[in-house]
């Protein structure tokens, strides 16, 4: 083997054909790309943010009746009547511009809950996997306690304990309901980070890493996170429709958001008692909560399906 | 004379199983000089991998070195704090590993993750040690490595991957490299290219090299020692010409006849080594070759194998019977049974009770 000249090899080194300069983002972009349902997903939520973030607009601009505006001598009326697309409720309030405004507390539930279960989930399940022995132990043990506790219940008491500390501040109801969810979500994301990093602590690139002297640190962060980072997205992707419809869930039984600011699940609670007299007042929330859960959930198996390497052409 | 850059010293390790303790090295004592090239060789299983992670202290669980010691530069890693275990791996002792294609990050590009060895430590400034990433990749003779460096792992194939890794091992100038089987998963083309480039880079850079492998004709073109492993031992031990020459043990000669020559005359076959290394954790009595030895006699079977006896100019080995204590024609006959039919049944069987079918 000896007797082969380094050039000749060299060269043969050269008929590699250069691929074209695709990162793994991008590659998973162009799946996600090809995935119709996704995109549809994907649309409806895009269509959701401009709502939520565009409805005080449209009020102020007198596009859509004020949410907040009882109008006495138009109650229950059905849809399209005075002015009202979608009707009004029991109170005389416009059911489209509610519904409009309800789209706020939906999304920034499912968001926002997601950026407090992620660095919990992430944390527990990072220090979990990595140290292993004890560590793990007690942490998987604390986890499989909480998991084990009904997340309703969970929940119904977190708020019933702290909503006398709120004042009826919407804010301050927001960031209460959001913390309840996110305490009762965070067990899926840590569990499955821990079991991403046990897996790829096992790869021989960690060894690699490890036997050039990659502290500890740079060795979590640079390797085991980005490399179990697909799984996240999705989890948490899934963690939206999740969270959205336990808010509803807690709205609906009167113990979320307080009124008057519109939620869906409160939407569908009040209308409840008319809906023979005012379907409309029910139903179109309910279709908002339905169409919004399964938009996140087409954009939760694109992304699966466009993250997972071995999907990978 | 050469300085001694690693003196490994009655090296155990050993795994603590549900079944038992396994002896993955059983007091292994050797060393390597200042910018030469060491061959550790054996079959799978024999301890040649433990051997290069206990140096840097990288036994996986449930694994832990039990005594000896490893001095490097006359400090011993075994007493290493974990701050000067990690200055030490990569900056003095770096490593290279088998498959390529898993020892890469997949996550990341090629450039940042060499760099990221050499920012480990505190060598290098972030901005020299990007300016050494090419630099390195050229060395290895990665082709247009300027943009190479923005590749990931899976735009690079199997030789390019092993010589990315080999710049990473040699990103901080370490004075040993061990590198682990390192073309065990590339085809042979490409080995030969990479076998070409480690020479090359032990003479251009001086850098020590410890070599582990199956692959005896990688011995022969790289190394100018040898160390012969069997079961977590060092069974022989000598300068590779000498060991090529007139091998002593009879698991080296084995091993030797087991792969082809093309100075053999054609009619000599090759000889296949009966069954499988032993279960470390129930190691059988006496030689622990014994088993398996065509020049088996009844003292192996009994008495623990001898220590390692001179038996060559700087040649040496753990053997009662010594391959020049037998006779031609038994050696005849072991290559023979080895290839009759009662050989290849026996094969079959599991390791134990194959008798020596030679005679000895």
């Amino acid at each position: 083997m000896a007797a082969i000249p380094v050039g000749a090899l060299e060269q043969s080194a050269d008929w590699e054909v250069p691929e074209q300069q695709i990162g793994l983002w991008q590659d998973a972009w162009h799946r996600f790309r090809r995935n119709r349902l996704a995109i549809v997903g994907a649309t409806v939520v895009l269509l959701l943010v401009v709502i939520a973030i565009t409805a005080p607009l449209l009020v102020h601009f007198k596009l859509i009746p004020d949410p907040y505006t009882q109008q006495v001598e138009n109650i229950e009326v059905g849809p399209v009547t005075a002015g009202h697309l979608l009707g009004t409720d029991e109170l005389g309030r416009d059911t489209f511009s509610r519904l409009l405004y309800g789209s706020r507390v939906s999304l920034a539930v499912g968001i926002l809950v997601q950026f407090i279960i992620l660095p919990i989930g992430l944390g527990i399940g990072l220090a979990a996997g990595y140290f292993g022995g004890r560590i793990d132990n007690i942490l998987m043990r604390f986890t499989d306690i909480w998991y084990a506790f009904p997340d309703l219940l969970f929940v119904l008491v977190v708020v019933s304990v702290f909503q006398q500390y709120t004042f009826g501040n919407v804010i301050a109801q927001m960031v209460m309901i959001f913390g309840a969810i996110a305490l009762v979500n965070w067990v899926g994301l840590a569990r499955l980070v821990r079991g991403q990093v046990l897996s790829i602590k096992e790869k021989e690139f960690i060894e690699a890493a490890r036997s050039s002297g990659s502290p500890p640190m740079k060795l979590i962060l640079k390797h085991l996170l980005p490399n179990s980072l697909g799984p996240i997205i999705v989890t948490l992707t899934f963690g939206i429709p999740q969270a959205i419809f336990l808010e509803a869930v807690l709205s609906f039984i009167g113990f979320g958001i307080q009124p008057p600011t519109p939620t869906w699940g409160q939407m569908v609670n009040s209308g409840y008692e008319s809906i023979y007299a005012n379907p409309s007042s029910v139903v179109f929330p309910a279709i908002a909560i339905g169409f919004t859960l399964l938009a996140f959930s087409f954009i939760g198996d694109g992304l699966r399906d466009a993250l997972d390497p071995r999907m990978r052409r | 004379m050469a300085q001694t850059l690693l003196q490994v010293e009655d090296l155990h390790t050993q795994f603590f199983t549900s079944r038992g303790v396994v002896r993955a090295v059983d007091g292994v004592t050797f060393h390597v000089n200042a910018g030469e090239t060491l061959g550790v060789v054996g079959e799978s299983g024999c301890g040649k991998t433990m051997t290069a992670l206990s140096i840097l202290r990288l036994v996986p669980d449930p694994g832990r070195i039990t005594s000896g010691s490893i001095l490097f530069r006359s400090k011993d890693v075994t007493k290493m704090t974990d701050e000067e275990i990690r200055e030490f791996r990569g900056n003095d002792v770096a490593m290279i590993f088998q498959d390529p294609m898993t020892s890469l990050n997949p996550v990341t590009k090629i450039g940042p993750q060499i760099e990221e060895a050499m920012t480990a430590h505190d060598r290098f400034t972030e901005a020299l040690a990007r300016g050494r990433v090419v630099e390195l990749l050229k060395r290895v003779r990665v082709p247009a490595a300027e943009s190479r460096v923005k590749d990931y792992p899976h735009q690079f194939s199997g030789g390019m991957r092993q010589r990315a890794m080999i710049a990473m091992g040699l990103s901080n100038e370490p004075s040993l490299l061990i590198a682990d089987e390192p073309t065990t998963a590339l085809d042979v083309t490409v080995q030969a290219q990479i076998i070409q480039l480690m020479k090359q880079l032990n003479r251009e850079l001086g850098t020590a090299m410890m070599l582990i492998t199956h692959n005896m004709a990688l011995v022969a073109s790289l190394c100018q020692r040898v160390i012969v492993m069997y079961a977590g031992r060092i069974v022989e031990e000598g300068p590779v010409e000498q060991i090529f020459k007139s091998p002593q043990h009879p698991y080296t000669w084995s091993l030797l006849r087991s792969v082809p020559r093309v100075d053999e005359a054609r009619k000599d076959r090759l000889v296949s080594i009966k069954g499988l290394p032993p279960d470390l954790s129930h190691p059988p009595p006496g030689c622990k070759f014994h088993p398996r030895c065509p020049f088996v006699i009844d003292k192996c079977k009994v008495d623990p194998e001898p220590e390692l006896a001179e038996v060559g100019p700087a040649q040496v080995a753990r053997c009662w019977v010594l391959m020049r204590n037998v006779k031609d024609e038994d050696v005849t006959a072991a290559k023979q049974s080895a290839l009759s039919k009662d050989a290849v049944a026996k094969l079959k069987e599991p390791t134990g009770q194959v008798s020596g079918n030679a005679g000895g």
